[in-house]
């Protein structure tokens, strides 16, 4: 019984958490990698590009709630999120023809593309305040549980509850069928394989007669669609602010590079690797190790490795470990 | 018109933007923008070094400037009493035993043989070690921040001067770089850059978070002024001779005493901006900036020559991150206090880019230039873009929301101009306003 109380303790604060967060991080890092590997830079950008989907996906969900549309116990926000993902590529494809392309006709060093992405992110973050604001916004509706920790203890009898909230398991659903469609794309149609092909080999991609333009312009959509859904998983998950958005950039580009940057199962891998470690080093491990430590050994502090402030410490420790140890990280990435 | 003519107009103008403020504002937030741009200007120099001389993408500005910051409070506040007898060697203890586990760690994944035994080994003792750390480190913490939480619960400073602190925070950033540097710098340009924005981090959530060491988001107040060149505005006021030699200005004591400690402020500033551009003018031309410059355009060929590329990095990289932790220090003194839970990196590390990119990397007296210029768009965009926003609305009806809401997100405007700014200076005039030679 102990046992299993711990199990579902353990179920309820770290894997759950965690496997949503890792969902989250694992679509924003597939954004990273796929810019990386087609575009031949880092993003830094990215995290704003999220923020600015993410706040069409509110602007649209209010005006849906004010008309009096809902999508029942699901949030609104998700009727939202085509609106939101049309929004973004515009705006990203708007900023490839204006600024972009201009460093890639000029075959310009990646570093420079990335000083680029710099001023990108502050036209972006500057609109996103500019148009919403730089509070916090709440836009979730809808049931706010599947489980609830008291339907779960009444149902099983445990002293310890199990809750699943809506959001989280939205973002698992959502973000499986978005990977899905995605890997569908890249492995079996034409224009995924020229992506495939392009980000392999760009001159012998082009020699084989493929369109460049038009594979940054796929590239770009399916990354303005890949950063608007986990802006607005985020955003329902937790809630909708501005700077966190542009926080997440690290823990995204620690997970991208530590499955190997241009690779996207490896981004897969790197976030729920990254998230779980985030959530379990900063969890405080008493209640489940009361549950199974014999009593006489139970523990007296809170046995938490590292307060929650520090969660940037731990996806930046990893990094470094595998950077040091395995440069192209733990999937075979690309180097520029 | 020859370039040192026009390098010199560029100046001239940026000098003038500023006494315009002053004829049209008031001298007091010209002089203040001025005082922001000499510590922009340090800072550019810093990044320059690091990015226009040796081409290191360092994202981490914004943490060598807060640890610039913690070096004033470390130096210059009065000492905690009691906090070293309760805890303060405990804490140091605690770093001592933490660091030498982590030692212990690289020296045997040096030395021993390779293996599942190493790894184990390792693994072994940095678990070992973490749990000796954390049973000495958290009851002399827990002591420290007992003593007296409301004003200090933190070991307090060694009461030096503070003009002390300002080499100190360019030592500990130092320090700090040099350990960054060691493990970060063998990375691509891409991978350092992730690598600098997450120590900031690190750095500005160990600042907040550990309140034995400088009171966290509880902020430090009071840091002492650097005295006699700073007075204090009270003392000034109620000193006769100073309100006689006010008077004979023709200005009010008052605003006399608050314009004399911003330019005591100008003045200490101004001197170490100048020794810090002449010695980096010194570098640019000799023989050692030369080779800093030919690492930058082809590491291959320098490294064929014979130069040690990785220590010649981290050579400059230390020296670049020294400069900003300076900058950073003589800022916390000239706001008096330390609050890390105002580091922001679009500020900190992002518009120093943004200063060296469109002053003209590479080029030391360009990214003053450029320090001044975007530190006082920095400041004025705000009022101007809130004129701009009145004006585009005047022909609004009263009440409507879109006027409120425009006007009231007119102090946004501040990013989107910035990133403007930086994008058409890319783009059109790529080398900045004062290219490098």
């Amino acid at each position: 019984m102990d046992l299993l109380n711990a199990l579902v303790a353990l179920a309820n604060f770290v894997i759950v958490p965690a496997v949503a967060y890792g969902s989250q991080l694992a679509l924003g890092a597939l954004g990273v990698t796929l810019i990386y590997g087609i575009l031949r830079f880092s993003n830094f950008a990215h995290g704003d590009t999220m923020a600015f989907g993410a706040m069409i996906a509110v602007l649209v969900t209010w005006g849906l709630q004010a008309a009096g549309v809902s999508f029942g116990p699901l949030p609104t926000a998700l009727l939202a999120l085509p609106f939101a993902i049309l929004g973004c590529i515009v705006l990203v494809l708007i900023t490839d023809r204006l600024v972009y392309r201009f460093y890639r006709e000029q075959k310009a060093k990646p570093v420079i593309l990335v000083i680029v992405s710099m001023g990108v992110m502050f036209i972006m973050n500057g609109l996103v305040r500019f148009i919403i604001g730089p509070d916090d916004q709440r836009f979730s509706d809808g049931a706010r549980f599947i489980v609830s920790a008291r339907d779960f203890k009444a149902m099983t009898g445990l002293r310890e509850g199990l809750a699943i909230k809506t959001s989280q398991g939205i973002t698992l659903v959502v973000a499986v069928v978005a990977v899905a469609l995605l890997f569908w794309f890249l492995n079996k149609t034409r224009t995924g394989k020229s992506m495939r092909a392009y980000s392999d080999n760009e001159d012998l991609a082009l020699l084989s007669g493929i369109n460049p333009e038009r594979v940054v312009m796929i590239t770009w959509i399916i990354v303005a669609a890949l950063a608007t859904t986990a802006g607005v998983l985020y955003g329902l998950d937790k809630s909708f602010k501005p700077f966190v958005y542009f926080q997440l950039l690290l823990p995204i580009f620690a997970s991208a590079i530590v499955g190997g940057l241009g690779n996207p199962l490896g981004a897969i891998a790197g976030g729920f690797i990254i998230a779980f470690s985030e959530v379990t080093i900063t969890y405080a491990w008493k209640k489940v190790l009361t549950y199974i430590a014999p009593e006489s050994l139970a523990p007296s502090g809170l046995v938490q490795f590292l307060s929650t402030d520090y969660k940037f410490a731990v996806s930046f420790v990893i990094l470094l470990i595998v950077l040091l140890f395995k440069p192209t990280g733990l999937f075979k990435g690309k180097a520029v | 018109m020859t370039e040192y003519v026009k390098n010199t107009l560029l100046f001239v103008v940026v000098g003038g933007l500023i006494l315009l403020t002053g004829f049209t504002q008031s001298w007091n937030s010209a002089i203040l923008i001025l005082n922001m741009g000499l510590i922009s200007a340090i800072m550019a120099i810093g990044v320059n070094l690091q990015w226009g001389f040796a081409g290191l993408f360092n994202v981490g500005v914004m943490g060598f400037v807060a640890l610039g910051g913690l070096a004033v409070v470390l130096v210059s506040t009065p000492t905690t009493p009691g906090a070293w007898s309760s805890g303060g060697y405990g804490i140091v203890l605690a770093l001592l035993l933490g660091a030498a586990t982590v030692v212990a760690a690289v020296l045997v994944a040096t030395r021993m043989p390779k293996g599942r035994t190493q790894t184990l080994t390792i693994i072994a003792i940095l678990i070992v070690g973490f749990f000796v750390y954390r049973a000495v480190f958290d009851p002399s913490v827990a002591g420290v921040e007992a003593i007296d939480p409301a004003i200090a619960g933190n070991l307090g400073g060694l009461n030096l001067p503070v003009l002390l602190a300002w080499p100190a925070g360019g030592l500990l950033a130092a320090g700090a770089a040099w350990l960054i540097g060691k493990t970060a710098l063998g990375l691509r340009s891409d991978y350092l850059a992730i690598a600098t924005l997450g120590i900031a981090e690190i750095i500005i959530a160990v600042m907040k978070n550990e309140d034995w060491l400088a009171r966290g988001v509880k902020n430090v107040y009071g840091i002492p002024r650097p005295s006699p060149v700073v007075g204090y505005e009270v003392e000034l006021q109620n000193d006769p001779g100073f309100v006689a030699r006010a008077d004979w200005l023709g200005l009010d004591p008052v605003i006399a005493s608050t314009l004399s400690v911003k330019l005591g402020y100008s003045l200490l500033f101004m001197i170490v901006l100048l020794v810090l551009l002449w010695m980096a003018q010194m570098a640019l031309k000799s023989p050692w900036g030369r080779m800093m410059r030919a690492i930058r355009d082809n590491e291959v060929a320098a490294e064929a020559m014979g130069k040690d590329v990785t220590r010649r990095h981290l050579q400059i990289f230390v020296l670049g991150s020294a400069i900003c932790g300076i900058a950073g220090a003589m800022m916390t003194t000239l706001d008096g206090q330390l609050t890390p839970g105002t580091y922001n990196p679009l500020r900190f590390t992002f518009l120093v880019w943004v200063m060296v990119i469109v002053g003209g990397s590479g080029n030391n007296f360009g990214a003053v230039l450029g320090a001044f210029l975007i530190w006082f768009l920095w400041v004025q965009v705000e009022p101007m873009g809130l004129w701009f926003m009145n004006l585009i609305t005047s022909s609004m009806p009263d009440g409507s929301a879109l006027k409120s809401h425009l006007i009231e997100s007119a102090a946004h405007m501040r990013l989107f101009t910035m990133g403007l700014i930086l994008l058409v200076v890319l783009r059109f005039s790529p080398r900045g306003l004062i290219p490098e030679k």
